[in-house]
C-alpha cells in the first residue's frame, strides 16, 4: 500500500470514529428529543384525529371554521407585538453594545429580570397596575388628572406580549450586534459613508440574522399566547391560545383542542419556513 | 460590610423559616366523637382535593391533615386540583391512584355511572349522624352508597353598593347597559350559560339544542356590557372596586366582604345553581380502611368546624351549624331561612354531544 492510500484509510477511520463520538455525545439529547418533543407531537396528532371514545375521525377538522376568527386575530396580534418589540429592542440592543462591559452586564440583567419571576404572578401584578382603580390610575387621580382605561383593551394585550417577549428579541440582536467588527464601520467611514448610510449598508445587513431569529423567537410564542391575553384583555380579545386552553381542560373537548393545536403548529411551521427563506439569503441560521 | 448584610439576610431567612414551622396540628381528643386508634400507623393515605379546600394551619387555623396524622399515625399524601375535569382526567388516565377524592355532585354522578367509585357503608360511620338530612340521598348518590357531603354552596350575585343604585334582585342586572364596562361574569361555559338559562327559565340540564341556542343568543347580547370574564380574579376586581357586579359563590363573597365592606350579595329571584362537594373513595385505592377513617374524621364536628371557618362555605354538618363558636352561625347568606331560600337547580352530568354543542356555542359567545 502506498503512503497516500494508507493516509486515505487512516483519514476514513478517523472520520468514522469522529462520527461515532459525536453520535455518542448527542445520544442523550436524541433520547430527550424523541421522548419530550417528538412523542408529544404524535400524542397531539393522535388526539386530533380521534374522537372522545378513541375512534378515528376527521370530524374535529370540520369544526376548524368555528375558530377561524380566533386564529386570524392571534396572528394579527402576534405581528403587531413582534413589530413593536423589534422597534423597541433594536435601538436598545445597539446602544447597549456601545456601553462599557460593566454597564452592559447590568443592562442585560435588567432585561432578564422579568424572566426570573413567575409569569402568572407577573401578569397579575401588571393587572393590578393597569386596573381601573389600579396604581397608575390612582396616581393620575391624585394628580388631578382623569382616569384612563388601560386594562381590558387590545393595547393591554399587546403590552403584555411585548413586555414578556422583549428579552427574546434583545438577546439575539445583542449577540449579533456586539460581534460586528468596529473596523468595518471605520472602513465605511473612511470611504465617505455617513452615519445613516453606515447603518443602512453595514450594520443592518450584518445584524439581519439576529433580527430574523429575534422575530421568530417573539412571533412564535406570541401567536400561541394565552393567560396574558385573558387576564389583560378581558373580553376585548379571544386568542387561539386561550381557546385551546379551555378546550383541552375539559375531557369532552380535548380532541378539538388537540386539532387546533396541531393546525396552529403547522401554520407556525409554514411561517418559519417563509422566514428561513429570508434568512438564507442573508446567510443567517435559525431552525 | 457585604458579609454583615449577607449574614443578616441569612438570619432573617432562617428566622422566618423557623417561625412558620410551628403548626396547629393538635385537636382536643375529648372533643372527638369518633374512635381513632393507631392500627393503621405507618400506612399512607393519598388525598386528592380542590386547591385551598381544607383548613391547612394558615392563620392559626387547625391543620386538619396533620391532626389526622398525629391521631392515627397514617401519613397523608395530599395533592390538589383546580377543577373537576382535571381531577377526572387524572383519575381516568390511571397515572396516579388516590384513596380519597372530593368531587362535585355532577362529577360524582359520572364517576358512579362509569363504575369508578368504591361503595362505602356510610351509615356505619359514627359521625354520619351529624350530616343534615337535606344533604342525604342527593340526586347523584340517592342511596348514600358512595359519598358523604363535605361542603355545600350556592351561586349568587355580588355587587358594589357604591357603584350600583338601589338593590338588585335579578340576574338581568348583569345585562344592564347602565353598568356597561363594570360587569363581570364566569369564564367557563357551564356557569356562564347557567345565568342565561335561569333568566330564560330553562332547565340547566336541558339537552335540547334550541334551548342552548337561545341561551347563547342572550349571552351574546351581554358581551358589549361586559368588562371581563373571570374566575378567581373576581376577588381582586371586586375587592378593589374595579367592577360593579359579578356572579360568584356565596362563601367567596364572605371572604371578599372582609376586604371591601361596600359589597352586597343577593340570591336572584330567577333561582341559582347549588352544588355539593362530597368525599368519595375511588376504585383503585390502596388504603380503603384509612380512607373510610378519614371520611369519618372529616365529619367530626370539631374538624368540620375548622374547615367551615377556613373555607367559608356552608357546612352540611348540623353540629357545626348550631355551634356557638361558629363565626357564620345563623348567617343568612350561607344558611338562608326557609322563606328566604332561593329556587335552586343542580348541575347534572351532561352527555358528550350536548357538551360539545354548548362548547361550540361558547366560542361564538366569546367572539361576539
Amino acid at each position: 500500500m502506498t503512503d497516500a492510500k494508507l493516509r486515505g484509510v487512516r483519514e476514513r477511520k478517523n472520520r468514522t470514529r469522529k462520527k461515532g463520538v459525536s453520535l455518542l455525545l448527542n445520544f442523550p439529547y436524541l433520547i430527550w428529543l424523541c421522548l419530550f418533543v417528538i412523542v408529544p407531537v404524535f400524542i397531539v396528532a393522535a388526539y386530533a384525529f380521534t374522537d372522545a371514545s378513541g375512534a378515528l375521525t376527521l370530524e374535529n377538522f370540520r369544526k376548524l371554521g368555528v375558530y377561524r376568527d380566533n386564529i386570524i386575530d392571534s396572528f394579527i396580534y402576534a405581528l403587531i407585538a413582534t413589530a413593536v418589540t423589534l422597534v423597541l429592542a433594536y435601538p436598545f440592543a445597539y446602544f447597549m453594545t456601545k456601553r462599557s462591559q460593566a454597564t452592559q452586564r447590568v443592562m442585560m440583567m435588567l432585561v432578564m429580570l422579568p424572566m426570573w419571576m413567575n409569569l402568572l404572578i407577573l401578569t397579575y401584578s401588571i393587572m393590578n397596575i393597569m386596573e381601573t382603580n389600579g396604581i397608575i390610575n390612582n396616581l393620575l387621580a391624585a394628580m388631578g388628572l382623569g382616569k384612563i382605561q388601560m386594562i381590558n383593551t387590545p393595547g393591554a394585550v399587546v403590552f403584555g406580549m411585548v413586555y414578556n417577549y422583549f428579552p427574546y428579541m434583545v438577546l439575539p440582536l445583542y449577540s449579533v450586534l456586539s460581534k460586528i467588527d468596529p473596523a468595518l464601520l471605520e472602513a465605511a467611514a473612511d470611504l465617505g459613508s455617513g452615519g445613516l448610510s453606515r447603518f443602512r449598508r453595514v450594520i443592518l445587513p450584518l445584524s439581519m440574522p439576529g433580527v430574523i431569529s429575534g422575530i421568530t423567537m417573539v412571533f412564535v410564542p406570541s401567536v400561541s399566547t394565552f393567560y396574558i391575553s385573558q387576564k389583560l384583555g378581558g373580553t376585548s380579545v379571544n386568542m387561539i391560545g386561550d381557546v385551546i386552553e379551555s378546550l383541552v381542560n375539559r375531557v369532552s373537548t380535548r380532541n378539538l383542542g388537540a386539532m387546533l393545536s396541531l393546525v396552529l403548529m403547522v401554520v407556525i411551521l409554514i411561517c418559519i419556513m417563509i422566514m428561513n427563506r429570508f434568512s438564507d439569503e442573508e446567510g443567517g441560521i435559525m431552525l | 460590610m457585604k458579609k454583615i448584610i449577607a449574614s443578616f439576610l441569612l438570619f432573617v431567612l432562617l428566622f422566618s423559616v423557623g417561625s412558620c414551622g410551628e403548626r396547629n396540628d393538635t385537636v382536643d381528643a375529648s372533643l372527638l366523637r369518633g374512635e381513632y386508634n393507631k392500627d393503621l400507623a405507618g400506612t399512607t393515605l393519598k388525598v386528592y382535593n380542590w386547591g385551598e379546600y381544607i383548613s391547612d394551619g394558615a392563620e392559626d387555623s387547625l391543620d386538619v391533615n396533620a391532626a389526622f396524622e398525629k391521631l392515627t399515625g397514617i401519613k397523608v399524601e395530599y395533592s390538589t386540583y383546580d377543577d373537576n375535569e382535571t381531577m377526572y382526567s387524572d383519575l381516568v388516565s390511571g397515572a396516579n391512584y388516590y384513596d380519597i377524592i372530593i368531587p362535585s355532585d355532577y362529577m360524582i354522578e359520572r364517576l358512579i355511572r362509569e363504575d369508578r367509585l368504591e361503595t362505602v357503608d356510610v351509615e356505619s360511620l359514627s359521625n354520619y349522624q351529624y350530616i343534615d338530612d337535606q344533604y342525604k340521598n342527593l340526586y347523584f348518590d340517592p342511596d348514600n352508597a358512595y359519598s358523604v357531603p363535605y361542603n355545600v354552596g350556592m351561586v349568587g350575585l355580588i355587587y358594589n353598593t357604591t357603584m350600583v343604585e338601589g338593590t338588585i334582585d335579578s340576574w338581568e342586572a348583569l345585562w344592564d347597559e347602565k353598568y356597561s364596562g363594570d360587569i363581570l361574569t364566569f369564564n367557563n361555559p357551564r356557569d356562564a350559560f347557567a345565568l342565561a338559562q335561569l333568566i330564560l327559565g330553562q332547565d340547566l340540564n336541558t339537552t335540547n339544542p334550541a334551548d342552548w341556542d337561545a341561551a347563547a343568543a342572550l349571552l351574546k347580547e351581554q358581551s358589549p356590557v361586559l368588562q371581563a370574564r373571570v374566575m378567581d380574579e373576581v376577588f381582586n376586581k371586586m375587592e378593589g372596586g374595579n367592577a360593579a357586579m359579578a356572579p360568584y359563590y356565596a362563601g367567596d363573597y364572605l371572604l371578599m366582604k372582609d376586604n371591601n365592606p361596600d359589597l352586597a350579595f343577593v340570591y336572584p329571584k330567577e333561582g341559582v345553581n347549588i352544588f355539593c362537594d362530597s368525599v368519595c373513595v375511588p376504585k383503585g385505592c390502596q388504603n380503603y380502611d384509612a380512607a373510610v377513617l378519614y371520611m369519618n374524621f372529616l365529619m367530626e364536628p370539631e374538624i368540620a368546624l375548622a374547615n367551615a371557618e377556613a373555607l367559608c362555605y356552608a357546612s352540611p354538618n348540623t353540629e357545626v351549624v348550631s355551634h356557638d363558636d361558629y363565626t357564620y352561625k345563623d348567617n343568612e347568606i350561607l344558611y338562608p331561612s326557609e322563606e328566604d331560600m332561593p329556587k335552586v337547580q343542580w348541575f347534572h352530568d351532561m352527555d358528550a354531544e350536548t357538551v360539545e354543542y354548548y362548547e361550540t356555542l361558547w366560542v361564538d359567545v366569546l367572539n361576539s
